[in-house]
């Protein structure tokens, strides 16, 4: 029974995140395919699918070896650019933190944007399921199987194909996350928070080691807070309003 | 031996910013406007890398122009998510409809 169950979970979880996985696929390509022209070898750029497995972190840290930046000043940028994660971690810990250790180890590792999209709908369902943790596993271990099959494949392509690099494939990323934000735009704080983040992450776009980005995200939070705490203050509550 | 540095240094900083969080006592919780704030913070990050990636393609200038593929690519994977309703075809659709914008960009 709760065997069956677990699977059941597992696979579930897979199959949500089958779309993003697919919006994953051009996107791990060409980070292999043009890890080669930065600079950085073939060992290198699998290693880090493997151990960092963060995508667009991984991109930004190619693009720091290609430009000659000096490795500590890319671990600076990548801690900035992922620490977004941080908030996923806090969003999900009242979840997680009754798991076992290990658990928590490989859930945490394999905690990516499509992963945290998908799993905290799972999480939020009403049903007392007890092993939610499982259809959060068979997200993360398809996003991280695809993304590895995927840069070994751009690291094969690159070395036959020409110019993969100019085909666009990059918009991908795009696509899946504008997929990821459109179901949060049901209500004023949410629209607050995302015209904020992008009209931030534009004017601070100019700062280095990707600060912006940063900036632009606690700037939209803050937005949508404000706005949420103003809803809450001029539509005074349903009770009231019928007495 | 400057990529074991690299790849290590960005495994440990990238483990240690998605699991730190679990390591702290289960009864510490949160207050309740940072439990709030945080149902903000998906939509903000994503947007916030998403918008400077569309707008600014090379990185920095704006390209404000139909001639962009990823302004109108961009435009067009909105319509089809609010039509759709569904990821699949929302990333899908989308793909297809900026390398369609960006080999009619090319060709005419």
């Amino acid at each position: 029974m709760r065997t069956a169950n677990r699977r059941r979970e597992f696979f579930k979880g897979a199959r949500d995140t089958l779309p993003l996985v697919i919006g994953a696929v051009p996107f791990g390509i060409i980070f292999g395919t043009l890890s080669g022209s930065c600079g950085l070898s073939a060992a290198g750029t699998m290693a880090m699918s493997l151990l960092v497995f963060a995508g667009s972190a991984q991109f930004i840290a190619m693009g720091l070896v290609g430009a000659g930046t000096l490795w500590p000043m890319i671990v600076v940028t990548t801690f900035v650019v992922n620490f977004r994660h941080m908030l996923y971690t806090a969003t999900l810990r009242n979840h997680l933190r009754r798991l076992p250790r290990l658990w928590q180890i490989i859930l945490a590792f394999g905690l990516t944007d499509e992963t945290f999209a998908v799993t905290v709908g799972r999480y939020r369902q009403p049903d007392d399921s007890p092993d939610k943790h499982w259809y959060q596993l068979g997200s993360a271990v398809f996003m991280y199987v695809n993304w590895n099959l995927c840069t070994l494949i751009g690291l094969v392509a690159g070395r036959l194909l020409q110019g993969v690099g100019s085909w666009g494939l990059d918009f991908a990323m795009v696509a899946a996350f504008i997929a990821m934000v459109l179901p949060y735009l049901k209500d004023r704080p949410n629209y607050c928070a995302v015209i904020v983040a992008g009209a931030g992450a534009l004017l601070f776009n100019g700062l280095p080691h990707k600060i912006g980005l940063m900036l632009a995200a606690l700037a939209g939070v803050a937005a949508g807070l404000a706005a949420d705490m103003l809803a809450a203050r001029f539509s005074p509550p349903v009770t009231e309003r019928e007495g | 031996m400057q990529t074991v540095y690299l790849v290590g240094g960005m495994m440990l900083v990238t483990f240690f910013i998605r699991y730190s969080l679990l390591m702290l006592p289960a009864r510490i919780r949160f207050p309740a406007a940072f439990q709030k704030a945080l149902g903000y913070v998906p939509p903000a990050v994503l947007t916030a890398i998403v918008v400077p990636a569309v707008l600014m393609p090379d990185g920095r200038q704006m390209h404000l122009s139909w001639r962009n593929p990823y302004l109108i690519g961009a435009l067009l994977t909105v319509l089809l998510g609010r039509l759709s309703r569904n990821m699949l075809v929302t990333i899908v659709g989308g793909m297809a409809a900026f390398m369609l914008w960006q080999w009619a960009v090319g060709a005419f």
